[in-house]
């Protein structure tokens, strides 16, 4: 969202679900939206089915990289190096859109010398692709009438998430796909709704509708409206809060449907700072291991079955939701939770129905103010922006970059020039392996919201490895190994999988009860997103041996 | 895709099988030998995809190596092809010559059809050990006839017929047919004025493997005469001479050409639909396997006249003799400069290849020809679409008869107006018929439309000796029975329809007073029954309450079965998509309607 916000100025994916149907190129770059996004995937397969080509950029050759056209096996972290030599390539080849970058861009020249040491010899040599596939990708990419860059963690966890992220929206800056229908830039969101917590300013230096905490004008507005004094500077993002409590700065938490005694970088850590708080309030469905540590835990509600509102999808679509049965036990609606405590801390707050809220939305926010609740309802979903009652904006964004007139066109789109950097964890002989994570078909994240249904295709965590580093460490398929990073020791059974090379391991954050692979990751947070390098540690595996092994004692 | 395949694993023969049709595989996500390369980049989606046609074949390749479809083959498949093995299973089970179980190299196929039936052959209860029963094999002048195919490196097919349960023995015990003797009993069985044999006039005097004996008795004569035409010359004769479809629809064949060769998308296909299926219909086979270069010549043609650049021939199984016959006149044709690029000078470009079928009666319907080329289950599609705007591939398809087609050459060289001047005012030019059954000189006869029932088996020479006629099947299973009273009946479309019957694909089976005609129906009701794709419910459920009705009337008539089976025929030829459900009542229905079969 960051990247997309500093280029765009609006950090959402800036396509819809039916442009990757009709598009000529799909690059799914760190994604394996077959099993992690698996709805949006049906999109893709449409999209596939209708003609269009797909890459699949990923260092696993994944269930996405399967059904690929060309899989580009990179080294973990070196997105950049990739990303950068396709640009020399594509500037080298002449397949840039020129009027494009003159028109409606910035900073090219920069950019342009910036990638002109990439040649593609050494992009080959920096990422292990080979360089004729690495053109392949470029000149297919130069060549797509429209293109859809679609990315996911794989991008974003890592230390340099952001840089990434720029390095994947120059390619679109440089062919000119972005702002065009069927072209566009899509990161795909991993949870119903999280594009909703943002457009709701459920973000450290955002109001709702994407309006800066630090613009006096916005804040002005929503003082006057909420008749109280907003704070004129950014909060703290997730990772700045978790510094402040170890700075002893933070002092108490309300955490809401988060879970991130499991979900953070370095769990024993974390869970420890939680523990250390002086007053710490969950509010969620579940009784995660969070809110096991929680002082206070106020049960919400479900959104989708016990609340009436709103979510927003990956597209940017805002769809109704209503209610269809009454929270169970002392679990209430969650606005209205928020408003009992804002009446305990003394603000009377008085809705006659969460529409009302949705209004006071609307009133705040222009890119919702054409959001009726009876229109939502009509067209089954309205996607932002949209600035009035009787209109709908086109289903892709940022059209005005490709305006006649240079005043319509706004800001234009800048060029970044983005520095390579491989992870901060470089593997050694002591841990010799490179641990990358991801997502299951059938599990998500911590699996506080999948572990309680039976799934046929769940299997226990584990840590897959290649055939060949399974020969020459002598392990066998389901045998229990140990996994160490500099943090911390797992033990998981081990799988073979011949989507990965050797020297690469992967694992999931699924079950964290029974292994905790966070114990394993690095906290390497990038400064600009605050995201932590999930997708790069440094591990070894070690065989466990028969004496290591704990007996069970009879009658214990 | 993200295949799932299971621990069974291809034998050397099996991989060696696949290989001979995909080629080695090159990387290690395909089936191949995992390398640098393969840890780096991959390679599927659409250039995998764009393989999907080659299954059919590839199954053909296992499946006449080791005899039937492993489960281990079928993994092996599924990774060189990029399809799912559960989807490479429901297409191979789909067909009744596959395998999905392991069984003898040697397999005997016993025809229990119709005419076998009608003549002495054995039913499918008295079949001899290592035997199995088939649906009707087309050989029904020879009648009763035999299949045996020995699954090896390379497979062996051949056809015996007439064959004694006691030959049918010796096959089943190793035996192997005399192909020498094969091939003088399966010439010309034609009309005994053969001075006027136009569609039959080389079958049995040209050697059918020639291409220069071909050329000297008029060989490619047409094709010259077309390329000076020009596309819409061709298209004009062929309208002209009012030729409709012999393959059982009767469409205009000049307005289906017009029809593909004015379709703006390209490229175009033409197939020619030698999937001759229908129990008692042989006349495609005698022409492919005794004058196959006439069949190769009228699809370059057809294909020239509706700017066509591939052709495929969707030759049944079944037919081992009329498969190497194609395959070598195609071959011929191609050496010699017919087939391939710029041919005869034109700068029209044209390749033909054969796609062998698998056993399965529906898949002479034209759309389910379609799903079955493209390698899916040969299903028929919904129409409209026409084949003519999306037909194989999604893109325009000619799709005609072998019978159909070799009537143009004479068209071309004739002109249209004088084929148009021969036949009736409703059915113009030549027809083949397939004469089975209890008459004296059973075979194929070409005949100008327009002569009677009556006149028709006086040239096959009347009734054999000691027999008296009891029923006449028109137009096969899909068509109806008529009684001994009905003989002045002409043998024209217009008359057939006026009639409640229909010409069909030229069936004319005659039945004597030895025939148990319950047990032809019950026959007719177990073909369909058998043949149902499974697409459409009407179809899948109505063929087998049909058997069951047939069965329970065979014991003993009660009316409301009669009336049950009524309404049953009203609801499948209601509510199928193709011929197949529509068409499944037919024969029953008019037997019990004319000959009163079933009569209280």
């Amino acid at each position: 969202m960051v990247g997309l916000a500093t280029v765009f100025g609006a950090g959402g994916g800036t396509s819809s679900y039916l442009e990757v149907e009709t598009t000529d190129l799909i690059v799914m770059w760190g994604s394996n939206a077959r099993n992690a996004h698996p709805i949006y995937f049906h999109h893709v397969l449409k999209g596939i089915h209708n003609g269009a080509k797909m890459y699949s950029v990923d260092p696993r050759r994944s269930e996405t990289a399967q059904w690929a056209d060309l899989w580009l096996g990179l080294n973990v972290g070196s997105d950049v190096a990739l990303s950068n030599t396709i640009a020399r390539e594509i500037i080298h080849a002449g397949l840039t859109n020129r009027s494009f970058i003159e028109n409606s861009t910035s900073g090219f020249a920069d950019y342009a010398a910036s990638v002109e040491e990439w040649t593609l010899e050494m992009g080959s040599k920096v990422t292990g692709v080979p360089a004729e596939a690495i053109r392949e990708l470029a000149h297919a990419l130069g060549n797509a009438k429209t293109a859809q860059i679609c990315w996911t963690l794989g991008i974003t966890e890592h230390h340099n998430g952001v840089d990434n992220v720029l390095s994947l929206i120059n390619l679109a800056l440089l062919c000119g796909q972005v702002g065009r229908p069927s072209a566009g830039l899509n990161p795909l969101r991993g949870q119903n709704n999280v594009q909703g917590g943002g457009d709701m300013g459920a973000l450290p230096n955002k109001l709702p509708g994407f309006q800066d905490v630090e613009d006096d004008v916005a804040r002005t507005k929503f003082e006057k409206m909420w008749n109280v004094t907003i704070p004129p500077k950014n909060g703290w993002n997730l990772t700045q809060m978790f510094e402040a409590m170890e700075h002893g700065k933070m002092k108490s938490a309300f955490v809401v449907g988060e879970n991130p005694a499991q979900s953070e970088a370095d769990g024993t850590h974390a869970t420890a700072l939680l523990m250390d708080l002086e007053h710490l309030v969950v509010q969620d469905i579940f009784l995660t291991k969070t809110a096991e540590l929680a002082d206070v835990v106020l049960p919400g509600s479900a959104s989708w079955c016990e609340a009436e509102g709103t979510v927003t999808n990956s597209e940017r679509r805002v769809q109704r939701v209503r209610k269809a049965i009454t929270p169970p036990g002392n679990a209430h609606d969650d606005i209205q939770i928020i408003v009992d405590l804002a009446g305990v801390m003394g603000h009377t707050w008085k809705y006659e129905s969460n529409e009302q809220v949705w209004n006071e939305l609307r009133s705040l926010s222009p890119m919702h103010f054409g959001m009726t609740y009876s229109r939502l309802a009509d067209l089954g979903g309205i996607q932002w922006p949209c600035f009035s009652e009787d209109a709908l904006e086109p289903s892709f964004l940022h059209g005005r970059l490709w305006a006649e007139k240079l005043e319509d066109r706004g800001r234009l789109a800048p060029f970044s020039v983005v520095i390579d950097s491989p992870p901060v964890e470089k593997t050694t002989p002591e841990f010799p392996l490179r641990l990358t994570t991801g997502r299951r078909l059938d599990s998500y994240n911590t699996g506080v919201q999948s572990g309680g249904f039976e799934s046929p295709l769940r299997m226990a965590e584990t840590v897959d490895l290649s055939p060949e580093d399974a020969i020459s460490m002598g392990i066998i398929d389901g045998e229990i190994v140990r996994i160490t990073s500099p943090r911390g020791t797992v033990d998981a059974p081990a799988r073979i999988d011949d989507g990965l090379r050797p020297g690469l391991v992967f694992m999931t954050p699924h079950f964290p009860n029974e292994v905790n692979t966070n114990l394993l990751t690095i906290e390497a947070i990038d400064p600009k997103s605050g995201t932590a390098e999930f997708k790069a540690a440094a591990v070894r595996i070690d065989k466990i041996l028969k004496s290591d092994m704990r007996v069970p004692v009879a009658g214990e | 895709m993200d295949l799932k395949v299971n621990s069974s694993v291809a034998t050397p023969d099996e991989r060696d099988a696949v290989n001979s049709v995909l080629g080695k595989p090159t990387q290690y996500s395909q089936g191949g030998i995992r390398n640098e390369q393969d840890l780096r980049i991959s390679r599927a989606g659409e250039a995998l995809r764009n393989l999907r046609h080659m299954l059919l074949p590839t199954l053909h390749a296992v499946n006449d190596r080791v005899g039937w479809i492993s489960r281990g083959s079928i993994n092996y498949i599924a990774q060189q092809l990029d399809v799912a093995p559960a989807e490479i299973y429901g297409v191979a089970s789909f067909y009744a010559l596959f395998s999905m179980t392991e069984r003898p190299k040697r397999q005997v196929h016993v025809c229990i059809d119709l005419a076998c039936r009608a003549m002495g052959g054995l039913r499918e209860d008295q079949l001899p050990l290592g035997t199995h029963p088939s649906p009707c094999l087309g050989t029904c002048e020879r009648a009763p006839a035999v299949l045996v195919i020995e699954a090896g490196d390379p497979a062996r097919h051949e056809v015996l017929a007439p064959a004694t349960p006691v030959e049918i023995s010796a096959l089943a015990k190793g035996a192997w047919p005399d192909a020498e003797a094969n091939v003088m009993s399966a010439t010309p069985q034609v009309a005994t004025d053969s001075q006027n044999l136009v569609l039959l006039g080389r079958i049995g005097k040209v050697d059918p493997l020639s291409i220069t004996d071909y050329q000297e008795h008029g060989g490619f004569d047409a094709l010259r005469k077309a390329i000076q035409l020009g596309a819409t010359g061709v298209i004009d004769e062929v309208n002209a001479s009012g030729l409709v479809g012999r393959g059982g629809a009767a469409f205009p064949t000049g307005r289906k050409w017009g029809a593909v060769a004015g379709q703006p998308v390209f490229p175009h296909y033409a197939i020619c639909n030698a999937d001759e299926s229908e129990p008692g219909t042989f006349k495609d086979r005698v022409i492919m396997e005794g004058d196959p270069f006439a069949l190769v010549e009228a699809m370059i043609i057809a294909s020239f006249a509706t700017g066509c650049e591939q052709g495929f021939i969707y030759l049944r199984g079944e037919y081992p003799r009329a498969i190497r016959n194609v395959q070598n006149a195609i071959d011929e044709s191609t050496k010699h400069g017919f087939l391939g690029d710029n041919i005869l000078g034109s700068g029209f470009n044209f390749a033909l290849s054969i796609v062998r079928g698998a056993g399965a009666y529906i898949c002479g319907e034209e759309t389910a020809i379609f799903n079955s080329i493209e390698g899916y289950r040969g299903e028929p599609r919904n129409k409209p679409p026409f084949p003519v705007e999306v037909g194989v591939f999604g893109k325009p398809t000619l799709v005609n008869n072998v019978e159909t087609l070799v009537n143009v050459l004479s068209i071309v060289k004739d002109g249209g107006a004088a084929y148009a001047a021969l036949g009736t005012d409703g059915s113009k030019g030549r027809k083949l018929f397939c004469l089975s059954g209890a008459v004296a000189k059973p075979g194929i006869y070409e005949v100008e439309f327009g002569i009677t029932l009556r006149q028709l088996i006086d040239l096959g020479g009347g009734m054999r000796s000691g027999s008296t006629m009891q029923a006449i099947l028109l137009g096969g299973a899909a068509g109806g029975f008529v009684g001994p009273n009905d003989l002045d009946l002409p043998l024209t479309m217009e008359a057939t329809r006026a009639a409640g019957s229909s010409l069909g694909s030229g069936v004319v089976m005659v039945l004597d007073q030895s025939v148990d005609m319950v047990d032809q129906l019950r026959r007719i009701a177990a073909f369909f029954r058998d043949e149902s794709c499974g697409q459409c419910v009407p179809c899948r459920v109505g063929t087998v309450r049909q058997e069951e009705i047939v069965s329970r009337l065979a014991k003993g008539v009660q009316s409301h079965d009669i009336e049950l089976l009524r309404e049953l025929g009203t609801v499948m030829r209601d509510a199928s998509i193709c011929g197949l459900g529509q068409t499944a009542n037919s024969a029953i229905d008019s037997a019990i309607n004319k000959l009163k079969v079933f009569a209280v």
